[in-house]
């Protein structure tokens, strides 16, 4: 059996919208009723569009937003009642990168400053050890230890995202959050990136949330695949699984829609309807019934939940294909 | 003078950018042609002056910028010596463009059925308010509610109807050539999809031309006839889709779709080394060299020129000896 690194359950995160001060209490439901569990040493993938939430859950799972309801575990211990040195030592262990290297590097602060911050919070050691440490994680995401006295606009984008992960893994965390790290790069940046990040994992021993958009890059990096829509994951399983046997309906539309770059592929056209609706007023019953090709009435009366149709694979639907 | 392409053809075509840094040479002799209802999918990474290629011509090059030298012949006209009078009756009219960001492109304070109806009155030379049967037929023809739309003002609209717009306000005038600068990038796969066929069969009723310009290589194989490859400024592999995905020549064109990740792919990536170099000081010679796996000390020296190595197919790399040097201007 595999460890489980991180659990989540019934997670919800809203965010209130004012409207005025006599219409009812709206709200934004990011994330909702999310139940997960990220393997030790997996890459975990979360797909989704625009709107689906993915990002909020993965800002919720390290509490840079606070959840609305649910549990949060780590190793077995809940996150969300932690503080002070307990907090601290999760916050360590769970670190991110962003998916704009342009602007969550900070543009007057040396690169050696940049990666060591989290050090002198962390660790109690001195400032030769703190620059020994800098230039072998720079060496490791392929860069040079001189780099560390430059400042971010000297770089590439590419090299940019190198920096932004050299400072997540600089301090040994066990989990980092991946959001859309390579979707402001080059196609061939974006290669070496990828590449990159495959090898560390193994190496620092690591478990990546990888939140993405682009299917094509789940196939060549996840394990297990989560696909959410409208706040809430639709379907889930093994990486294999998903792309074999697509059974919610968004799962397959989604995949039918990715362009493959391969002019002797001819496909069936099949486009889904309609547009993404909002998180303020999701649609009664499923969420996805009215872009939906095979919804019926019940689609629309009965929310589904969300089941294992097949051990390890749970799809959010009726009639799942 | 033979052209290429009936439609448009550009040869040695030259832009400059002067910045504090330096002159930017944007454009090195960039070589494309198209045929009239011919999709051409014009790709590459960032820096490679596919936009600004778009932009030179539509004329739309402004200072610090500049169009230094070649030609743009569209429909027999020579558009770099043509007047901004001319030019004015060709913009919008002949070919129109839509652009990246749907929604920074409409005019947020006007709504969007005065939009469209200005670009038809333009060239119909009408007043706008009697344009308004025309919008709504070309509103329905993007699957769009006429009824609903027409009085809305751009931030009432979603992202892929915004877009939609876009491509209305594009075709309205029935133009010959439709410039695409990444219609879909900032949309959704699920929207993107729907975008790609709507200007699929747009242009199949139209009978316009499309120049699609993207980074995308699965946008491109899936929509576009023809590609050209660009690099740095130069215009590097021209060929049939088909034949550029089976048999690419250029190692940039291969080392590119080597990069691609895709669905079903699991073998490693390679990545092309190095990266885009810097166009205030462009590398000597072939701009790609320094990349390259296959450089040898002629590609430091000189720029290859851009050849047809068998029937239309055109490759700027002296690992292939042409069967004719192309046209030497002058």
């Amino acid at each position: 059996m595999v460890e489980t690194l991180i659990k989540i359950r019934d997670l919800k995160t809203y965010f209130p919208v004012k409207k005025s001060i006599f219409s009812k209490k709206l709200f934004v439901r990011a994330v909702d009723n999310v139940n997960m569990d990220v393997p030790k040493g997996s890459t975990f993938a979360v797909v989704g569009e625009s709107g689906s939430g993915k990002t909020t859950l993965a800002r919720t799972v390290l509490r840079l937003i606070e959840p609305t309801s649910g549990e949060i575990e780590f190793e077995g211990k809940d996150i969300l009642g932690l503080r002070g040195k307990d907090l601290l030592e999760v916050r360590r262990n769970m670190q991110i990168v962003f998916q704009d290297p342009y602007n969550s590097l900070h543009p007057r602060k040396l690169i050696k400053n940049i990666i060591g911050e989290g050090m002198k919070i962390h660790f109690k050691i001195s400032e030769i050890e703190i620059r020994d440490r800098i230039a072998s994680v720079l060496k490791e995401v392929g860069l040079i230890d001189d780099h560390m006295y430059r400042y971010a606009h000297e770089f590439s984008g590419g090299q940019r995202q190198r920096i932004a992960f050299a400072r997540a893994i600089v301090l040994k965390p066990k989990f980092i959050v991946l959001d859309e790290p390579t979707s402001a790069l080059d196609v061939s940046v974006q290669a070496m990136v990828l590449k990159m990040l495959k090898e560390i994992k193994v190496q620092e021993n690591l478990t990546y949330m990888f939140i993405t958009h682009n299917l094509s890059l789940v196939d060549y990096i996840a394990d297990k695949v989560a696909v959410m829509y409208v706040g809430e994951v639709v379907e889930m399983g093994d990486k294999t699984t998903i792309f074999k046997h697509p059974s919610h309906p968004y799962t397959d539309l989604l995949m039918a829609s990715n362009p493959i770059p391969d002019p002797k592929f001819v496909r069936e056209k099949r486009l889904m309807k309609g547009e993404i609706p909002s998180s303020i007023n999701p649609p009664s019953g499923c969420r996805f019934h009215n872009r939906c090709p095979f919804a019926d009435e019940r689609c629309a009366r009965e929310e589904p939940e969300l089941r294992e149709i097949k051990p390890g694979h749970l799809v959010r639907c009726h009639y799942p294909l | 003078m033979e052209l290429r392409g009936k439609l448009l053809d550009v040869s040695n075509l030259k832009v400059s950018f002067y910045t504090y840094r330096g002159v930017v040479k944007a454009l090195n002799g960039v070589e494309l042609w198209m045929d009239s209802g011919e999709r051409l999918g014009v790709v590459g990474e960032t820096g490679c002056g596919k936009s600004v290629t778009s932009l030179a011509v539509m004329r739309l090059i402004e200072q610090p910028g500049e169009i230094q030298e070649g030609k743009i012949i569209f429909n027999g006209k020579n558009l770099v010596e043509l007047s901004e009078e001319k030019m004015n009756n060709i913009r919008g009219v002949e070919m129109s463009m839509i652009f990246q960001e749907p929604r920074s492109s409409l005019n947020p304070v006007m709504k969007v059925g005065y939009q469209i109806g200005e670009a038809i009155a333009k060239s119909k030379k009408i007043k706008i308010k009697n344009t308004y049967p025309e919008v709504k037929d070309m509103l329905r023809l993007v699957g769009l509610d006429p009824e609903r739309v027409i009085n809305s003002y751009p931030h009432e609209l979603s992202g892929g109807m915004s877009q939609r717009v876009m491509i209305g306000m594009g075709l309205a005038t029935h133009p010959k050539l439709l410039i695409a600068d990444e219609p879909t990038s900032a949309l959704d796969v699920t929207i993107q999809a729907q975008i790609l066929e709507l200007l699929d069969e747009l242009a199949r009723k139209m009978g316009n031309a499309v120049m699609l310009i993207t980074h995308d290589m699965g946008v491109v194989a899936e929509f576009c006839d023809k590609v050209l490859v660009m690099y740095a400024g130069n215009s590097v592999e021209y060929a049939s889709t088909a034949r550029l995905f089976e048999k690419p020549l250029h190692p940039y064109t291969g080392g590119l779709l080597q990069a691609v990740p895709r669905v079903g792919r699991t073998d490693e990536l390679k990545a092309i080394k190095g990266t885009v170099p810097d166009l205030v000081n462009p590398p000597s010679g072939c701009r790609f060299h320094p990349r390259c796996p296959h450089a040898m000390d002629i590609c430091k020296l000189e720029r290859p020129p851009f050849v047809e190595i068998e029937p239309d197919h055109y490759v700027a790399c002296y690992l292939f000896k042409g069967k004719n040097e192309v046209r030497e201007d002058g």
